[in-house]
Order: C-alpha cells, then structure tokens, then sequence
C-alpha cells in the first residue's frame, strides 16, 4: 500500500501538484488564467530552460556543468558587442556566439577527460575563468546601442531590427522565444529519449566502465554533452540580448541555479528518476508559474527563493524516496 | 566434548535473495575446522553472520553451551570471536606501526585515553612471539608489510584479546607456498592451545592437510560434516558440486577447428609479461591462475580495455590492432567481465536496454532506435538463455546474479561474436544458474565459437576446458591439456612452483587421495 502511493506519487506528483497549483491561483485571480498571461510564463522561463537543457545532457552522463551561467553572460555582451561595436551581419552575429559555446565544452571536457579533475570541480573553475572572461571583455560595462566608448568616441552600431525580433517578436500567436524553446524541448527529447545518440548517452552516465567494455568511446560521449551544453549556454545568451535590447553584464549568473533545479525538479515527472529533457521544460515551467502567480498575490520578490527551494526540495524528496524503493538491494 | 561453538538452524535472507537456509557449524575448542563450498554457496555469510557483521534471521549460536547475540563485530570480539579476512588491507591501518595494529580493537573501542608506545609494543612483541613472527619490527608502518605478515599482524591482533575462535577466510589465496606452509604451522600451534580454527579455502588440497573436519556447504545449506582422516576428496567435491553440476562437468568433446585468435609476446608494461597463446574454433581453453596472477589485466588487454599493450593479435588470422574495446567487438570479441555490476552491466536499466546496448545499430532504424525489434531480441535472450525475470523492462538489480550474468553473456548474442572472454563466469551465481552457463558455454563452442575461461575455481576449469593455461604472476608457466590437468597439477604450477617441484611432489605425497574430477 505505502509501495503504491510512493509509485503514484512518484509518477504523477509533479502533474498533480502543477494542476493543483493552477487551480489555485486561479480561483485567486482573474488575471490569471488567460492566454496572455500564460505566453508570458512561457516567455519568462525560455532562457532558463534553454540553459537547463545543457544542463540536462551534462548530467545524462554523469557530469554537471556548474558553467553554463558565465557561458551565457559572456554570449550575452558578445553578441550585444558584435553589432554595437563591429557591425557585423546577423548570421555572424548568431554564429559565432555558439562558437564561444562550443569553445567553452571543449575546455571543459579537456579539463574533465584529459587532465582529469572532476566534473563539478572543472566546471566551477570554468564558471570563474569565463564571468571573469566576459566582465574583461567588456571593461565591466553593459553593451547598448551607440554606447560612448573609453576612446572618447560613441560606438558605431545598433542592435538590428531582426535580431530583436528573436526575443520580441510574436509568431502564430506566440512570442517567438517560446518557440525556440518548445523546437528546442522537443529536439532533445526526441535525441534523448528515441535516439541511439540518446541510448549511449544515458549509458554512458548509467555506468561508463560497462559502457566502456560495450565498446563506446567514454571520452569522446563526455565531450560531446559539454559541447551541447556549452551551445545551449551559448543561445541563452543571443535569446537573452535580443529579448533586453542590450548586452548586460552578468546576465547568466542568477540563472545557472534556477537551470539546475528546473533539471532536478524534472527527474520527479512521470517517474523517470533520471534527467530528461520534458522533465527539465516542466520543471521550469512549475518554478515560472509558480513565480508569476506569487507576483500577481503581490509576494514580494525577495521571498522567492524560498519558494523556488521549497518545490527543489519536494521533488527531490519525492526523486529519492522511490529511487530507494525501486532500485532497494534485493 | 563440549562443543566450542554449535551454530545452528541458521537463516539469513537479503531481500528476495535466501542466503542461507539452513547453515550449521560446530566447532570443538583445539580443532581446525574447515568449511566448504563454491561461491554463492552460503560460507562467506556464515563467517559474517558469526563475526557480527549480519544479524541472522533465525537460528542460534551458541558459545560453549551458552546461546550469545553476535549483532555487531564489536559484541563478537568480546566473545572472543575474531577474524582474519581474506582481503587483509582492509583491516590494517597502513599508516599505523605493526604495534599499533596489533593492539587497534583495545584502543579504538575505548579504555585510557592516553597510549604508552612502551607498553604497546611491548604487548605487540609478545603476542608476535607466539606466533614464532618476532622477525616482524613492532614499529615499522604496516603498510609496508607483506600479505603474510599483515595475515600474521591479523592473528596477533586475535591472539591478544585471548580469542577463542580465529576464522581464516581463504588465507592462503594470495600467498606463497613457502608462506602458506608457515601459516599452517601457526594454525597447528593456536589448535594445541585450544583456539578453535574455522578455515576457508578453495584448495582442498590444503584442507586435507590441515583440518580435523569439514563441513560442506550448498545453495545455503549444510550438505555434510566430514571427519578428514576417514573422507576422500571426490566425497567433498561430489558434496560441493551437487549431482547436477558434476554431471555437467564431465568430458565432453567438441571438433576443433582453425584458429580463432593468436597472441604473441603480450605484455601491457606492469601485471603481463610475454603471453603467447591460441584458441581454436570450437575450443574453450581454461586460463587458470591464483588470486592476482593476472587472469583479468589478460582479458582487459585482449579486449582493447588496457593501456599500453605490446605484443601481436591475430584474430581469424589478420593481425588486428586492439586500442579500445570498440576495436575488440569489431574484430569479433566479446568479454564477459569479472564484475559484472561495476563492469559488465548498466544495473539500473531495464533488461531491454541492456540486451540491445552492445549492438544499437541493430536496433535502430536510422537514428531511431526501434523498440519492437529491442523487445523481441530481449525475449528470445529470456527463453534462450531461461532467465528468470520478471520481464525485459525489469531493472536489472532486481535478478539474482545467476540471472545478471546470463544478461551479461546474453547480451553480445545480436552480434554473434567469434570469441567469448570469460571473466570468473560463476562468481558469485547459484548453483542452478552455473549449470545453464556452463551449457552455454558448450554450447557455443559447439556451434566453433572460441571461448576463453578465466578462472580461479579449478575444479570449474578442469570440467568445462579442453585445454588449461596455467598463470602465474602475469606469465602462462604450463599448458596442460585436458587429460593432465588436475588440481595439483594446476595448483602447483598456479602458486610458482616451478622451480620447487621437488619440494612440491613431497607435498602432493603427503595427500592420502589424489583430488581430480
């Protein structure tokens, strides 16, 4: 009996307890339960689950990536900085950002398989090296449109109408981050979950000396699931200059912490026990629904974080408590 | 005689899993008593069960007529229950002097706070002395201490607490047999002052030579007590095997066919020095060797698994490059490895997942992998192989191991591998289980595959191989072919006994029966 409730809690707690919330801050505001208040819930959770999907791969094998925030922050001004400063095109602009991020996975996964310093280590030593990186780059000042500069001069540049359409403008209906996001959600469950890429990764975390003498490259797998993570950082940050109109500094540090319990409160959704890419959407969503009717009830932000540690601390709970049942010695 | 010890009834259950049924001991004050079984067979939870590291379900123990409670190692020290395991780093204190360990259970569970050196070594020397060890200095680290020596460091530790019962769990494994031969003088001289000795060992060789009686074990239950003297070892080893699994160990012969693999020179810069072999199609070859003699450092560097390896493979007659176990799969290996949870299975996942893992690309259509066809191959393993689960999306830790290492061979089936590496294939599996790997085994190398054997169970190997390497310090010191090969044999070459063979043909004489299956 206690078996079976743990089983159904387990699987459908996080559904029942999102319902649950739902229905309450519905009953406590008209304001609410409407389409524009829900696109914009989705809207204020895109970066984050763009973050905490890197996330996610990261810890499908068995790694943590503790960089993605810095990552993010330093995509941010540079993206803010190669239209205001450089003027470059757009397809520059997007692209080369995602090569810091590609750049900041492959030293991680040197640090982590080559020299071999664990993963939590290597990562909060990267998260240190790139926010010091972007702060640098930047002199310490925010990026915006024909800033002055310290050679006396006002930068050339501005951020181009097209690019802020990314973070600001409406497609079929919805902003076009959520788009982003649900394309991007749906990508890495489909990689993750139905792929053979997706089978070795979570192998690859599940025991890497079996996965090892199966006969898969360990190393090579670690590096690829920094790299996604590194990209994933890499587009927050574009997401994040487009949707503010400039390139702020420290963008990505309050958001790392948001990204990783949004991925721990997903192992608790539809008893999967393992990270997973619906999970890590939903479990973002849960925190921004949260959040966004707390405000409405006037809940001064500075409470929140209780908040956000409470539901952490629930589906953790809920997490281990069934992973003691399911897996207890036989 | 009043008995030292009588256990009785015992049962002790983890989980689903029954270890023990019905485990029974007694033990005289003054007598060496041995126990046997194969792996699984329910000795080692005895051991725990009277040391105080489990608690039995039921059952009782009684120590010198009195019913005691054992529920913790400390309540079991103070009965003067003490033991010296196998894996004697484990209880040593490699940072400590050989004084210190000697005398650690009087000062880690308490008393003065203050420690006089003098006085520790001074207790430490003596209780060295009774052991003939005074050569060992009181106040050297233990970590530099050989095996032997910390196996003597164990004994004194005993001996200092006045024990009255001193369990040896496979002591002579790892050593020599000049060393096991000064054991065994220890031994002798703790039974004349009356410390009742439980003995553990795989040699039933030195089983005859040291103990009054034995007790055989299987599936959890006491099959037999035998008095040494008036027993012979084909009785034991019936006993330990049961019917079923002797009868799968018969002779059985195989056509043999070309070479499937040929090693030349393999050294891999630390454990292997200069392996030179072959397997045939359809031959299984038995690669036997003590406790570190570097049975698994060959598999691993077969399989790709090693760093740094010299030396040429020929798999089915092309050399072939092995630089990761990727590069061994596609030459045509597939390993079973000797941990099997840590090792060679994903314990966590389901029965499906793990089946398909050696070959996704079966498994996938494109990119995708297809789950029907995952199923189906896993069901065919399950009837195939007549593994008991509850299903193929049951996560693996909840099959015995018997039913693991079934999903461990089962699973490199979809890629029809040519040679199998057998790592220690029955550790740890019921005697049922050993039975249907051992059919397998002939049964693929029936059908021309190689097989490869790794084993420290020589009984095991004599049965299932048509031919034995004997290891022995990273090297293959003997071939012996199916007819030579017996368990002196075997063991006299296992233990570097090369070079006193005629040191060691007076110990075989000293045997009254030869032991062979």
């Amino acid at each position: 009996m206690k078996e079976n409730a743990i089983q159904f809690l387990f699987k459908y707690g996080a559904i029942i307890l999102l319902i649950a919330i739902i229905l309450y801050f519905s009953s406590l505001s008209d304001a609410f339960f409407t389409y524009g208040n829900f696109a914009d819930i989705l809207r204020s959770i895109s970066i984050v689950t763009l973050l905490a999907l890197g996330v996610t791969f990261t810890l499908v094998v068995d790694g943590f990536d503790l960089s993605v925030g810095s990552t993010m922050s330093l995509s941010t001004v540079v993206t803010a900085s190669l239209m205001v400063w450089y003027e470059m095109p757009l397809w520059l602009v997007l692209l080369l950002p995602l090569g810091i991020g590609v750049a900041v996975g492959l030293v991680n996964s040197l640090l982590i398989n080559v020299i071999g310093i664990p993963d939590l280590l290597a990562t909060l030593s990267m998260m240190y090296i790139v926010a010091g990186l972007h702060r640098t780059y930047t002199e310490g000042y925010s990026i915006y449109n024909n800033m002055p500069l310290t050679s006396g001069v006002t930068a050339p540049g501005q951020l181009s109408e097209a690019f802020l359409w990314i973070g600001q403008g409406q497609m079929l209906g919805l902003p076009v981050p959520v788009w982003i996001m649900v394309v991007m959600v749906l990508a890495s469950y489909v990689v993750l979950s139905h792929t053979r890429w997706g089978r070795i990764l979570y192998m690859t975390g599940g025991n890497a000396e079996a996965a090892t003498l199966s006969g898969v490259n360990v190393k090579k797998v670690k590096t690829i699931a920094y790299i996604v993570s590194g990209v994933f950082a890499s587009m927050a940050g574009i997401l994040f200059t487009a949707r503010v109109g400039s390139g702020q500094i420290d963008a990505g540090a309050p958001l790392l912490m948001e990204a990783v319990a949004a991925v721990f409160v997903g192992y608790s959704v539809l008893g999967a026990g393992k990270p997973n890419a619906l999970g890590t959407f939903f479990g973002a969503a849960v925190i921004g629904i949260l959040l966004n009717g707390l405000t409405i009830q006037n809940l001064p932000y500075y409470a929140f974080d209780i908040i956000k540690g409470a539901v952490l601390v629930a589906a953790l709970a809920v997490t281990y408590v069934y992973a003691k049942n399911k897996f207890a010695k036989t | 005689m009043t008995q030292l010890l009588e256990m009785k009834a015992i049962g002790k259950r983890f989980g689903h899993v029954t270890a023990l049924e019905n485990g029974e001991l007694t033990l005289a004050q003054g007598e060496v008593h041995a126990l046997l079984g194969v792996n699984g067979a329910g000795k080692s939870t005895m051991i725990k069960i009277l040391s105080g590291v489990y608690g039995q379900d039921s059952g009782e123990i009684r120590l010198e007529g009195e019913v005691v409670s054992l529920r913790s190692p400390k309540q079991a020290k103070e009965h003067g229950i003490y033991c010296v395991y196998q894996e004697v780093d484990t209880a040593i204190v490699a940072e400590l002097t050989v004084a210190e360990n000697i005398l650690l259970d009087s000062f880690a569970g308490g008393g003065s706070f203050l420690l006089s050196r003098q006085n520790i070594n001074k207790q430490a020397k003596a209780a060295l002395a009774k052991l003939q060890s005074e050569d060992i200095s009181v106040t050297r680290k233990a970590g530099t201490l050989s095996l032997a020596e910390k196996q003597l460091v164990l004994i004194a530790r005993a001996l200092v607490h006045s024990a009255k019962i001193i369990i040896f769990d496979e002591p002579t494994a790892p050593l020599s047999l000049t060393e096991s031969d000064k054991l065994f003088s220890v031994i002798r001289r703790l039974s004349s002052e009356g410390v009742g000795c439980i003995f553990i060992s795989h040699r039933l060789q030195e089983v005859f030579e040291i103990s009054d009686r034995i007790t055989v074990m299987r599936e959890g239950k006491r099959v037999n007590t035998f008095v040494t003297e008036e027993s012979d070892s084909e009785e034991i080893i019936e006993a330990m095997l049961g019917a079923a699994l002797s009868h799968e160990l018969e002779k059985e012969l195989h056509p043999v066919g070309d070479d499937l693999l040929n090693v030349q020179g393999l050294s891999d810069g630390q454990k292997l020095k200069d392996v030179s072999f072959s397997v045939k199609a359809g031959e299984i070859v038995g690669i036997v060797g003590l406790v570190g003699a570097g049975k698994t450092e060959l598999a691993k560097a077969l399989f790709g698994a090693a760093k740094k390896v010299e030396g040429t493979v020929e798999t089915a007659g092309r050399e072939t490059r092995i630089n990761h176990p990727g590069d061994a799969i596609r030459a045509g290996m597939a390993l079973i490895p000797e941990e099997r949870r840590k090792e060679g299975l994903f314990v966590h996942e389901t029965l499906r997942t793990n089946a398909s893992f050696p070959n996704l690309r079966k498994f996938s259509k494109g990119l995708f992998m297809n789950k029907t066809s995952e199923n189906n191959f896993a069901e065919e393993m399950i009837d195939k192989l007549n593994i008991k689960t509850g299903g193929t999306e049951t996560p693996l830790v909840h099959l015995s191991g018997g039913n693991q290492q079934k999903v461990a061979i089962g699973k490199w089936m979809s890629l029809d591998s040519l040679l199998y590496l057998f790592d220690e294939p029955t550790k740890g599996v019921d005697i049922g289980a050993k039975v249907d790997i051992f059919k397998l085994i002939r049964k693929l190398a029936g059908s021309g595959k190689g097989c490869l054997y790794f084993s420290s169970e020589i009984h095991e190997a004599i049965g299932i191989s048509d031919r034995i390497l004997v290891m022995c310090d990273g090297q293959i010191v003997k071939e012996l072919s199916r007819q030579e090969a017996t368990q002196e044999r075997i063991l006299l070459y296992a233990s570097g006994g090369k070079e006193e063979t005629v040191k060691n043909e007076q110990l075989i004489e000293r045997k009254r029966d030869p032991v062979s299956v």
